[in-house]
């Protein structure tokens, strides 16, 4: 008798339930973690000189949303100067000819070895080094010539000073990115009759993505936030902006929530972003796709049934 | 097919090979046999101008390997050259070396549609054809890390073969592989020499290169100890160095 009632639980053997371990400890720092949460809670929202009311009035205010504006820009277009100066640097970098590879090295240790706050400034500053640009042949004629205090205005010296700075970074990021790729993928690719370009643009960087994106995100949430540093050469940024306001009414701790407040959530939408391009990049790297935060929601809801009725 | 003569490659003060000659002709398969480090590898490499040799003359279908002569010197050739000489023979590695960015099918249209530029339609349409040869016909839209090894050294045949080779160049293709899994890449290797493929084929599958090789060559220290038919190197080898390796891996 006994016997087919364990071939019948062989079928699906019952989950082991065992009185689990006490781990008096768990509970104490939770304990602990909650009360100085609350603390805080409380003295934050406790505390009238806080003037939330005041920081509510300014977050969607014209001139504060104009500087998210331009400091989105700012943002976007150093991030794209950055990866696409980065991708070249990082290929030179890799080139067999000596003299390219030492321009990059050069170029990578000019501008990591000097304060991006410094190249701000220099750039915004350039026209005392050259009052007059001109684009043309070298050591020839020149085509265009233009004002150096009419061409580089504050947000083209911002944009310069950012964009060439980030170009250093990404160049290692992609190099990193470029040299994780096994060898023996140039050598298949190679194989097959790929040329070097087509090797490097159809598989060795859609591969090095994987380890490129990580990085690059971190750095792009990076530089949200150093564009501030673009207030400094009065670029009217979301700092700058905050800085204008707070220099008439003297709000400047309620102004300076409002531009962090902004910060924040820009920070987090690009935190979603990498998520999602992690993802797509990631694909073929492992059995099975991380899931979405949709698809994770859905997971969720299908679990906490079953786990009810067990 | 192919021919070599004197052939040596030194990686720095190593030299690698030294001096190889050997000749394989249409349709035949020749096996290269040998302990790790005789040189076998490198030999397959050079072949393809995935290594360059340092001396000697390599030919692939009376053209040498890599250099042009013109007069009594010899140029090299144009990187979009040798990718073209490449494209004519098919390679396929130890490790696979599959696009882990792309499905099975996807690897096997890419260097169709990227370098001989087919139409998709049509690359993709024989990309099925070669993969339903190669028995993973429900294993089109697999990711590499989902197939097992067997799976992918196949769809790495089938990537080669798209590229329609007139010499397919095999890299101990199943030292990788578990003992289970041999069988299906040697068969596939095995219809394809039946198909009248050229087929150079590094490998320590002493049964494959019996029942397969039209020649077997053994090779140790960079240089060819004997060759000839698979009866005679494998079944009363000459030299003691032949009979010493074969008592160890039979």
């Amino acid at each position: 008798m006994s016997s087919t009632e364990v071939t019948s639980g062989a079928g699906r053997p019952d989950d082991i339930r065992a009185v689990p371990v006490r781990r008096p400890g768990r509970w104490i720092a939770a304990a602990i973690v909650l009360v100085i949460a609350a603390a805080v809670v409380r003295s934050v929202a406790t505390n009238p000189r806080f003037e939330w009311s005041v920081v509510g009035n300014f977050l969607f205010d014209a001139r504060i949303l104009h500087g998210l504006v331009v400091t989105l820009e700012l943002t976007v277009i150093a991030m794209a100067i950055g990866i696409a100066l980065g991708v070249i640097l990082a290929v030179m970098r890799l080139s067999p000819n000596p003299l390219v590879s030492s321009a990059s090295s050069f170029y990578i240790w000019f501008f990591r070895g000097t304060p991006v706050l410094v190249q701000l400034l220099f750039w915004y500053n350039i026209a005392a080094l050259y009052p007059k640009i001109a684009l043309g042949i070298p050591f020839g004629p020149a085509f265009v010539h233009a004002d150096a205090n009419t061409l580089i205005t504050s947000f083209v010296a911002a944009i310069l000073g950012l964009g060439l700075n980030e170009g250093a970074y990404m160049a290692e990021i992609v190099r990193a990115g470029i040299i994780s790729v096994e060898e023996g993928q140039v050598d298949a690719a190679q194989s097959l009759g790929m040329t070097r370009l087509q090797t490097m643009r159809r598989i060795v960087l859609p591969q090095a993505m994987r380890v490129i994106i990580p990085p690059t995100g971190n750095e792009t949430i990076s530089m949200l936030k150093t564009s501030s540093l673009a207030s400094v050469i009065v670029v009217t940024e979301l700092l700058r902006a905050a800085e204008s306001i707070y220099d008439v009414n003297y709000k400047t701790i309620q102004l300076l929530i409002v531009a962090s407040v902004w910060y924040a959530a820009c920070t987090s939408v690009l935190y979603v972003g990498q998520y999602y391009l992690e993802r797509y990049y990631g694909r073929g790297a492992s059995r099975e796709l991380p899931p979405t935060a949709l698809q994770r929601l859905r997971m969720l809801s299908l679990r906490s049934p079953r786990s009810g009725g067990v | 097919m192919v021919k070599a003569e004197g052939v040596r490659k030194r990686f720095g003060r190593l030299e690698v090979l030294k001096g190889i000659s050997l000749e394989v002709e249409p349709g035949e398969v020749m096996c290269l046999l040998g302990p790790s480090g005789s040189g076998k590898s490198t030999f397959l490499r050079c072949i393809n101008h995935l290594e360059r040799i340092n001396a000697g003359l390599l030919s692939v279908d009376g053209e040498l390997v890599g250099y042009r002569p013109v007069g009594d010197k010899l140029h090299e050739l144009r990187e979009s050259e040798i990718a073209r000489k490449r494209a004519e023979i098919g390679m396929v590695f130890q490790h696979f070396n599959l696009f882990p960015h792309m499905t099975a099918l996807e690897n096997v249209t890419c260097a169709p549609m990227r370098v001989k530029k087919l139409p998709r339609e049509q690359t993709r349409r024989r990309a099925c054809e070669l993969l339903d040869r190669v028995g993973l016909a429900d294993k089109h839209d697999a990711y590499p890390t989902q197939l097992s090894g067997g799976q992918q050294q196949r769809v790495a045949i089938a990537r080669a073969l798209a590229m329609e080779p007139k010499l397919m160049l095999f890299d101990e293709p199943t030292s990788a592989l578990d003992p289970e899994l041999v069988g299906e890449v040697l068969g596939v290797m095995k219809q394809l020499g039946g198909e009248g493929m050229t087929m150079i084929v590094v490998t320590h599958e002493i049964g494959f290169a019996r029942e397969v090789a039209n020649t077997v060559v053994f090779m140790d220290a960079g240089v060819v100890v004997e060759s000839g038919a698979p009866a005679d190197v494998l079944g009363s080898p000459r030299h003691e160095r032949t009979r010493e390796f074969l008592s160890k891996v039979l």
